[in-house]
């Protein structure tokens, strides 16, 4: 495995009875990007939060730029930058200070943070929104300022749970083009989602995730032409029998 | 794992949670709003009001006679029924215990009493020859029912026993000499909560902590926070700095509004610093019961009625509230009232007994309390 990549074997979670994660292996190279696709409650953001050090899994490891997510988190935390699902943040700041603010938990130095607030509010088109308190922000503006708050330690491998949920088209199509420079830095990206064509736009490969269970996992090309199909949706329905949301 | 905290996170915490203050209106109402409300309102209240209430007042005396008059004079102090008396053989030990509330009042009845009383017999019309003598009277400037009550009972148990129960009043050979510290007999009842005002602010710190960090749980900052190589050790310094800062300004305000509502607190640096000190300690305190609330609470509501559990036993047993009974001294905020009663009101010395005893019990509570609230947060108040 390359220096930030990341290697799942074996993974398996369970909240008592349930099997919320079964058995998950699966590779992530070094500046990829990397999407799990599947449906509501397939198991995406447990994945995620296990690979980020939230969860603690029942067996198998996560091993996350060389470091094992169990014992090395702490390590780890030096090198992701993690946008949940369900944005977080500070609504009495405005969301240049809740920028700012995650930037010095990650002990940026103080010039550098402000160059890089800069670049990334302008990237997302939060310019001026960035003044006011984000209490008062839209849901699109939301998502996006905790997509820089995610990225504001410029990671070398970044987790992005659902990152487009609830933008707009234009907003969306921005934040692709957001994740697609980072990869050309050469970051590391794992996102999940639920949208076919994100998956199939945006991600070098995809593994297709139901019901806990790696189903397959190519690139979006590869999946389509393995199972005859037209789109990833296709794709989904011949597997599992079902659509992926409706 | 041992990690070096890093300033510029705590700062970057201390920064966050002071913007919150200023921003939030609710906690702004809570931390500095409210205490300035309540003391104006006290103040206004109570600041010119008179209080009666029938207790017995504990005397010490020091009788430096030992004569049949003195012993005679005496006797009538006890029989007296408000009056009970502590003997003491040292001034000073008398005068430490005045200080620290154990006594009421001192007396000293001087060598010369009994001398004095059969003087005026063998002559009692020619006030030429009598033998002059003077009895100390120091009483609890602490306690406005005291400084009142009390001068005039005594002086009438010394009229009686001067002439027998049909007193006259006429010339007499013994009168009680000035009360040191006259003033005292201006306190007001606002003087007397007031000591009991400066914890009272502090105490509500416990519902600011347990709501801020549940809120921050519930909303997932707190996760969020966690995601990046932030230590609890971190959070909770950062936090606790931003709560001692927003305590110290409390106490300021309840300071200065206290004393625009006609506290006397005096121009003494030093007793003033140690009261900030002594109200810091007990934010500190409050802080760690903020922060077990916030790991018990599973919810912002729960916080809410947990932090209670806190709030009411302190806010009755130990500020302004009048309980006499050994259950106040279960609370904090006892030991700070009760401090700053002796060293605003009775004038007690820093060095005194009760005022250093009261400092070291609170010392012990608060790291007890704080190093509890930091384990028991670090291990469940994250994660729910
Ligand atoms: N803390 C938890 N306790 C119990 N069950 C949980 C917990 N977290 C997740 N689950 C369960 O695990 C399963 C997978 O949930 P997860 O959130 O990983 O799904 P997801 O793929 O992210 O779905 P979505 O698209 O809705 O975000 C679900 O059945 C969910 O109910
Ligand atoms: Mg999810």
């Amino acid at each position: 495995m390359k220096e930030n990549g990341i290697k799942v074997v074996n993974l398996l979670k369970k909240f008592d009875d349930l099997i919320a994660v079964n058995d998950l292996s699966f590779e992530v190279k070094s500046g990829e990007i990397f999407g799990l696709l599947g449906p509501n409650g397939a198991g995406k953001s447990t994945t995620i939060n296990i690979m980020t050090g939230l969860l603690h899994q029942t067996s198998g490891t996560a091993v996350i730029g060389g470091y094992d997510i169990k014992n090395k988190a702490h390590k780890v935390r030096e090198l992701i930058g993690v946008c949940p699902q369900e944005p977080a943040f500070y609504p009495y700041l405005t969301g240049r200070e809740n920028v700012e603010f995650f930037g010095n938990l990650h002990g940026m130095p103080k010039k550098f943070l402000k160059q890089r607030t800069d670049e990334l509010l302008e990237m997302v088109g939060l310019v001026e929104g960035a003044t006011r308190q984000a209490g008062k922000y839209s849901g699109g503006m939301i998502r996006r300022i905790s997509l820089v708050m995610a990225l504001i330690n410029d990671p070398k491998i970044a987790f992005l749970d659902e990152p487009t949920v609830a933008m707009d088209v234009q907003s969306r199509r921005a934040t692709w083009d957001f994740i697609k420079k980072l990869k050309t830095q050469g970051k590391t990206v794992i996102l999940t989602t639920h949208y076919i064509e994100e998956a199939e736009s945006l991600c070098d490969r995809v593994g297709i995730i139901d019901r806990g269970t790696l189903l397959a996992l190519d690139t979006p090309r590869a999946l389509m032409k393995e199972h005859g199909a037209k789109d990833l949706e296709e794709v989904f329905i011949k597997i599992t029998g079902r659509k992926i949301r409706e | 794992m041992v990690k070096k905290m890093k300033i510029q996170r705590i700062n970057a915490i201390v920064k966050k949670e002071m913007k919150k203050l200023t921003r939030v209106p609710a906690t702004l109402f809570m931390a500095l709003l409210f205490p300035l409300v309540l003391t104006g309102a006290f103040g206004l209240a109570f600041g010119g009001g008179n209080i009666a209430v029938d207790t017995t007042y504990t005397i010490g005396i020091i009788d430096l006679d030992n004569s049949a008059w003195s012993n005679l004079f005496i006797g009538n102090l006890s029989a007296s029924n408000v009056i009970s008396n502590q003997f003491y053989e040292s001034n000073d030990t008398a005068q430490a215990d005045l200080a620290q509330g154990k006594v009421d009042a001192v007396i000293i009845i001087p060598d010369k009493f009994g001398a004095s009383i059969d003087s005026y017999w063998l002559n009692p019309l020619n006030a030429s020859t009598w033998e002059n003598t003077t009895i100390n009277l120091y009483v609890d400037l602490g306690s406005l029912i005291v400084s009142n009550a009390l001068p005039p009972l005594i002086q009438q148990i010394l009229l009686t026993t001067l002439y027998g129960e049909q007193a006259l009043s006429i010339s007499q050979p013994v009168t009680i000499g000035n009360l040191s510290g006259v003033q005292a007999s201006h306190n007001t009842q606002f003087d007397i909560m007031a000591p009991g005002m400066f914890a009272f602010a502090a105490i509500f710190l416990v519902l600011i902590v347990a709501e801020g960090f549940t809120e921050e749980r519930t909303t997932g900052i707190l996760r969020r926070i966690q995601l990046t190589p932030t230590t609890p050790a971190e959070v909770i310094t950062g936090s606790t700095i931003a709560h001692m800062i927003t305590g110290i300004l409390q106490t300021a305000i309840v300071f200065f509004a206290a004393g625009f509502m006609g506290f006397n607190i005096g121009t003494d640096a030093i007793r003033i610093l140690f009261a900030f000190i002594l109200v810091s300690l007990l934010v500190l305190c409050n802080v760690g019961f903020g922060l077990i609330t916030a790991s018990l609470a599973k919810s912002l509501g729960s916080a809410t009625g947990i932090s209670f559990i806190f709030i009411l036993p302190q806010m009755f047993f130990g500020t302004f509230v009048p309980i006499t009974s050994d259950i106040t001294k279960l609370v904090p905020s006892y030991y700070v009232t009760e401090t700053l009663t002796s060293i605003f009101l009775r004038d007690a010395a820093l060095t005194s007994e009760v005022v250093l005893y009261n400092f070291v019990i609170m010392i012990g509570y608060c790291v007890v309390v704080i190093i509890g609230g930091i384990v028991l947060f670090a291990k469940f108040g994250r994660e729910k």
